[in-house]
């Protein structure tokens, strides 16, 4: 018998960890990406390897992802990851009111916590705010975006993954009776247009999952989130700075090479093509890098970008949407058969998110093979180009 | 932030497989605080979506948008619009020097990245491992460590490849290793890695740089691979010396 065909839309995080666990479990692996790695949501990332930390309270579902995956990408990319912890600081009495709902949700989703002083906790990072009073120490991170999905894309492309980039997809090729069969693609390097067929079609497109599922007339409640973020060029901290309280806008200041991030907002958009940087919100992120790191005020500024989240379900404001990811099997949501979106989720959570997808494919397809993607470590990212 | 906008006309390399390269202007309004890169995807976005470049971090971390921006080695993501062009004027945007093309501003890095490889560039080191770089700027002191455990930080090299466009050796040479990969190999101990030293000592090892200093110029990341280069050069000679001397 031969292998099947899957075809995998977006070469993002998600697209890339999928085109690995499908190529692990015995698929011939397409990947079509319309621009190159992570040129969408992925890149724009801030980098923070999650422990959380940040979920735990209120969307306690991706905090257990967030843990569980973040331990095993330290085991199976450590190439790309800093991985020096992170911490949530108090600096007021409100902060402090939401100390004991922080740490009775960490200890319900399994997230390891230490107790530092302000004495310690300035000791450990001497640019921290000295208005400070306690922090508490999470497994946090941060990591190198492009180079994680190029680790996932080399080890799949080793297992022989196809990575068709600058690709567009315009439109699903459908069986008599509307089920998808490939796609049709774009060629934007040499501007020829071209049909792929296989056994399944795997939507990783994100923000754009509903644009996809919508040239099969399908649907899927996804719901582009913008965020500004802000580069200061000095790195200020050495571990990831979360404030101890709900996650807010400006509440998170990272550390990475030379430089430290502070992110982010919070707004919604329907087209996603092209996010403009919202001038007043620079501002908001600036004062925010200020009151966690006095010094940012005297640090030069170096980069200010917007990446747009795709959290999943419509209706309330971003913040309360969750973080956690779905799988939509459109034979169940649409009556379309051969056709699979995921969307939603964390870098942090890719994998996890992969190995998911890569469930409900072989359940559509009558295959029966385990995942180890948990066990099997990523080839150096530069491998996807000398391979 | 200044809100007043500019209208500026990017002119951009075209080349699409065997299609013989050109250049196009497309005219667009800016914010002169927006990055070079903005302004190139807002072109994609509303007035030709058949253009290709890379691009994903959009803040420096990845080295994925390095291209030449009016003739000189830039990340366009973190090159202000202010700083290249002014009210009225034009920015012109071309692919790397010295790497393939691929379609109009995309390179092909493969030759980057095998080096590098070949080197065994190390990504992630403990923070208080990491040489001082010279020319002033400081390294990231080496900061407290939580119970004994190292501070790791992704090394500088971003691996955008615009030492290696920028190098004059390079463009004569396409076999000379290279800026970005010689600072890599700073990085190792060399006294303890002959084949490396025999590799960084061979016809297209360190001696081939005219110490031109354009690498240094153009890293974007604090690298500085000129100074690294004559360190390599000068542990080279230590190495050779000290070899002499126990071999008599």
């Amino acid at each position: 018998m031969s292998k099947p065909h899957a075809i995998i839309i977006g070469a993002g995080f998600t697209g890339t960890a999928t085109a690995h666990e499908l190529a692990l479990r015995g698929f011939d692996v397409t990947v079509v990406e319309r621009g190159n790695f992570v040129s969408g949501t992925s890149g724009r990332t801030h980098g923070l390897l999650h422990s959380g930390g940040r979920y735990c309270v209120k969307d306690q579902e991706s905090a257990i992802e967030c843990i569980e995956e973040n331990y095993i990408l330290r085991k199976i990319v450590p190439d790309v990851i800093e991985p020096n912890g992170g911490l949530f600081v108090a600096f007021d009495e409100q902060d402090l009111a939401y100390e004991e709902t922080f740490i009775k949700g960490t200890q319900e989703c399994g997230i390891p916590i230490d107790e530092l002083t302000k004495e310690k906790t300035l000791a450990l990072e001497p640019n921290l705010n000295p208005k400070m009073i306690k922090a508490y120490l999470v497994p946090d991170g941060t990591f190198d975006p492009l180079r994680l999905a190029l680790a996932f894309a080399a080890t799949a492309k080793s297992n022989g993954a196809e990575f068709l980039l600058y690709h567009e997809v315009e439109s699903l090729i459908q069986d008599g009776n509307g089920n998808v069969v490939g796609v049709k693609v774009w060629d934007r390097t040499s501007n020829q247009r071209n049909e792929i067929r296989g056994d399944i079609v795997v939507s990783a497109t994100g923000v754009w999952a509903g644009k996809i599922t919508a040239m099969v007339g399908g649907h899927v409640p996804i719901q582009p989130t913008p965020g500004v973020m802000v580069a200061f060029d000095q790195r200020l901290i050495e571990r990831t700075i979360n404030r101890l309280r709900k996650s807010s806008d400006g509440d998170i200041i990272l550390p990475q090479r030379q430089m430290s991030i502070v992110g982010t907002t919070s707004y919604e958009v329907e087209d996603v093509d092209y996010n403009p940087v919202i001038e007043d919100q620079i501002k908001q992120m600036i004062d925010c890098a200020i009151e966690l790191t006095p010094v940012a005020e005297h640090t030069r500024i170096r980069g200010v970008y917007t990446a747009a989240r795709p959290l999943i379900g419509s209706g309330g404001p971003g913040r309360s949407l969750s973080r956690t990811f779905k799988c939509f099997d459109h034979k169940e949501t649409d009556n379309i058969d051969g056709f699979v979106t995921i969307t939603g989720g964390k870098a942090t959570t890719c994998r996890g998110m992969a190995e998911q997808t890569a469930n409900v494919v072989c359940d559509k397809l009558g295959i029966s093979v385990e995942s180890t993607s948990k066990e099997v470590p990523l080839l150096s990212y530069r491998k996807y180009y000398t391979l | 932030m200044n809100s007043k906008k500019w209208t500026v006309t990017y002119i951009i390399h075209r080349q699409k497989a065997d299609e013989e390269k050109h250049f196009d202007r497309f005219t667009l309004e800016v914010s002169p605080d927006e990055f070079v890169l903005d302004g190139i995807e807002r072109i994609w976005a509303y007035q030709d979506r058949s253009l290709t470049f890379r691009h994903a971090c959009h803040h420096s971390t990845c080295g994925a948008c390095g291209m030449l921006v009016n003739g000189v080695e830039k990340l366009t993501c973190i090159t202000a619009i202010r700083d290249v062009t002014q009210d009225g004027g034009t920015i012109r945007v071309e692919p790397l020097h010295n790497f393939p093309v691929v379609s109009d501003l995309v390179v092909d890095l493969a030759p980057l990245y095998a080096r590098m490889d070949e080197v065994n560039a190390p990504t992630v080191m403990p923070v208080s491992s990491l040489p001082d770089s010279a020319g002033g700027i400081d390294g990231t002191p080496e900061p407290p460590k939580f119970d004994n455990e190292p501070i790791l930080r992704l090394i500088d090299c971003i691996e955008c490849g615009l030492c290696i466009s920028a190098c004059p050796v390079q463009a004569s040479n396409p076999d000379y290793l290279g800026p970005a990969i010689i600072a890599a190999a700073h990085l190792h101990d060399l006294g303890k890695d002959t084949e490396l030293c025999n590799l960084l000592e061979g016809e297209d090892g360190v001696w081939r740089c005219h110490s031109a200093f354009e690498c240094t110029a153009v890293c974007p990341s604090n690298v500085e691979p000129a100074w690294r280069i004559m360190e390599v050069r000068k542990e080279m000679v230590k190495l050779n010396f000290q070899k002499l001397l126990h071999s008599e």
